[in-house]
This record gives structure tokens, sequence and C-alpha cells, in this order.
């Protein structure tokens, strides 16, 4: 075979090989949309995170602002502190609401940021003073059960 | 007859013959990766081994590739469809291509396609005595023989495993929207939102790199410690197929416990 010809075949293979690659990286994965160019670090602590996983989702009025970077367990509060990576974009009032929410009956969970009126935004590395813990299921079943049980004696 | 002590004899003798082997191929290990300078130096030799094992091997990865993803796209539907949620086809496709199935039927292919034939080749040449001619010459047949071939597999695989797991999410795509009626903009969106670029996308790549560093090595090793007869090269295509096969399923395995922790 012709060295040219031959060159010219492995020069299209590694053409669409490396198409192939970014048609991975861009159409199939996240590389486009959830790259966040400049993020800063805002921390919440949690009584009970639930079921929520490091990489998750924040949303604010159902956007995604960012990603969870790290979930720590704080040995002297019994709290769990999660680490939110948060587009650079993006501002927050200083008395911002965060809660955790399941997307769906059975998705996955994600931290919500419920906008308050402060004046003052919340700058890298502050902590999030406001948090309402993830709803665990069992809890609110029995909470169900002991009004139920409180309301029929109360009738008696 | 079989008496005890011959029985364990052979079972020494296997065990040792084993073991010397495997010290061989460390040792041929070394010499690839030391004697490959020329393979750069002279990069038409590894361009041609490039074609041979790459281009080569195109038509049956992109139509396997097309294929599983139409299987997956069918039997996904088939599965999802019953707790209603047939808009995570997309990224059911998707992942299982990128993380799974895509380095390992792309390496088990590459090892059946490119790999038995780079094992025939070299065992050919050791049976035709052009390795010893080579040697006689002052031509080193390890630098100018098997390290071209072995980087030519090592450069061709992951391309390879890149282009299956494309052609895999196209035949998805093709069953599940096309055919079936799935929501085109749920497919991608949900796919997008749930296959992360380093840990997903990445992994698989480095995947599928280590599957062609391994089945590179066996093809050129088997070929290289060959019989040199007709009956010993075959032989040689045998075991070249089943090591390497062999091998990419347990480096999966240890890859996937490595990178995939759970963690999502």
């Amino acid at each position: 075979m012709n060295r040219t010809v031959l060159d010219l075949w492995v020069g299209f293979f590694v053409a669409i090989g490396i198409a192939a690659l970014l048609f991975l990286a861009l159409k199939v994965g996240n590389l486009s949309s959830a790259h966040l160019s400049e993020t800063y670090v805002l921390q919440a602590k949690f009584d009970n995170i639930g079921g929520l996983k490091v990489r998750g989702p924040v949303k604010s009025a159902g956007v995604v602002v960012g990603r969870i970077a790290d979930i720590k367990f704080d040995p002297a509060s019994y709290e769990a502190v999660v680490t939110l990576q948060v587009d650079g974009r993006y501002q927050f009032p200083k008395d911002t609401f965060a809660s955790i929410y399941t997307a769906g009956l059975l998705g996955e969970q994600y931290v919500g940021l419920d906008v308050g009126g402060d004046e003052k935004m919340l700058k890298a590395g502050d902590t999030i003073a406001k948090t309402q813990s993830a709803v665990v299921l069992e809890k609110m079943i029995s909470q169900f059960l002991f009004s139920k049980a409180a309301d029929g004696q109360d009738k008696k | 007859m079989l008496n005890p002590a011959t029985l364990l004899r052979k079972l020494g003798h296997v065990m040792v013959e084993r073991i010397w082997r495997l010290g061989f191929a460390a040792r041929f290990m070394s010499a690839v990766i030391l004697y490959s300078g020329a393979s750069f130096r002279r990069l038409p030799l590894t361009l041609r081994e490039v074609y041979v094992s790459g281009v080569l091997s195109l038509l049956i990865i992109l139509v396997s590739g097309l294929f599983v993803g139409m299987v997956l796209g069918l039997q996904g539907y088939e599965t999802l469809q019953r707790f209603g949620s047939t808009e995570a086809l997309g990224i059911m496709v998707a992942l299982s291509l990128t993380r799974e199935l895509g380095p390992v039927v792309a390496g088990l292919l590459f090892a059946s396609r490119a790999g038995s034939s780079v094992t025939a080749e070299i065992g050919l040449m050791k049976a035709t005595e052009q390795l010893k001619a080579m040697d006689m010459m002052a031509v080193n047949p390890i630098a100018r023989v098997v390290a071209p071939r072995f980087w030519g597999g090592v450069i061709s695989m992951p391309l390879l495993a890149a282009l299956f797991s494309s052609m895999g999410v196209l035949g998805g795509w093709l069953v599940g929207v096309v055919f079936i009626g799935v929501d085109d903009g749920a497919f991608w969106s949900q796919m997008q939102a749930g296959v992360d670029f380093r840990y997903d996308i990445i992994n698989g790549v480095i995947k599928s790199f280590v599957f062609g560093i391994a089945v590179s090595l066996i093809a050129v090793f088997e070929g290289y410690d060959s019989v040199p007869t007709a009956e010993g090269v075959s032989r040689a295509i045998t075991r070249t197929v089943v090591t390497s096969a062999l091998t990419i399923l347990a480096l999966d395995f240890v890859l996937t416990s490595f990178m995939f922790r759970g963690t999502s």
C-alpha cells in the first residue's frame, strides 16, 4: 500500500476517534453545561441530610446554580456540614434559606436555596444560617400515626 | 498409570512452567518499553500498525456498537416503561456504554480482531525465522517488529472504545427516540444531567487505555513466545484471544472497584 494513502486512513481514523470523544464529552456528558467556570464556596449545616450525595445539584428556583462539593460530619455539634460550590455569576442574600428537597417522589435529593430579602450578600466561605433538614419518611409516618392516635383518645 | 507421585510431579511442572513464562513476560515487557524509542522516531512503522489494528477494526467496532446500543435501547425501554420512567432511557444507555460496555466489548472485539492478527504475524515471522534473520543483520526485532505493533494497539484502543460508545448512544437514540418515540429532549437532557465528564467518560477512557495496553502486550508476547510451528502459532493465537478476554474482564472488575465506589 502506498504510504500517502495509508497516512490518509490513519488520519481519518484518529480524527473520527477524537470526534467520538468530543461527542461523548459535549453531547453525552455535561462538560458544556455543568462546567462552572468560577465558583465560590458556601457552607450549610443540617440536622439530617437524608440521602444527599456529593456532586448532587444545588438549585434555586429550580435552576441548577451549583454542585455539592463535600459532605462532612461535625463531631462537635453532631450536624452534617455540607459544602456547596455555587456558580460565581449568582449572588444570594444573607438570609437565604437552604433546604433539602427531593426531586419527584423517589428522585434524587438536592439542596434548594430559597432567597430572602436581605440587602447584604453571602460571601465566599460563609455559612448559611437558616437550614431545613431532609424529610425522613419514617418520621413523618410515625408523627402522623401518633397524632391520629392522640385524636382518637381525645374523642373518647 | 496414574500414581500420586507422577500427578504431583506434573502439577509442579505446570506451575513452574507458568511462573517461568510470567517472569519471561515481565522481562519481555520491560524490553518492549525500553526499545520503543524507535517506534516514535520512525513514525511510519507505528502508523502502519495503527492502520492495521485500528482502521481495519473500524467496521466491526462501529457495527457492533450500533447494534449493542440498539439492543440496550430496546431492553432498557422494556424495563423502564414498567416504572413509567422511559425518559431515563438516555442516561441508562449512555452510562452503561461509557462506563462498562464501551471499553469492555470494544476490548474483546479488539483482542479477537487485531490482537489475534498481531500474534499470527509475529508468530509466523518467528516460524519462518525472519526474527532471527533480523537479529543476524543487527536489527533488533523487538524494536523493529514488536514495539510498533504494541504502540499501534495502545493508540488505537481508546479511540475504538470512544467510537463504540458513541455509536452505541446513537443506536440507543435511534431505537428509543426514532422507532419507539421517547421524547427527544428528555432523552438528551437526562443523559447530560446524569453523565459526568470526569467521573464517567474519563474513567471509561482510562479503562480502554489500560485494556489496550493489556491486549497489545498479550498479543505481541504470545506471538514472540509461540512455538515456531504451524500448530504452535495457531495455539498462540487461541491463547491470545482467551487470555486477553479473561484479562480484560478481571482488570475491568479491579478498575471498576477503584473508580466507582457508589458515592453517587
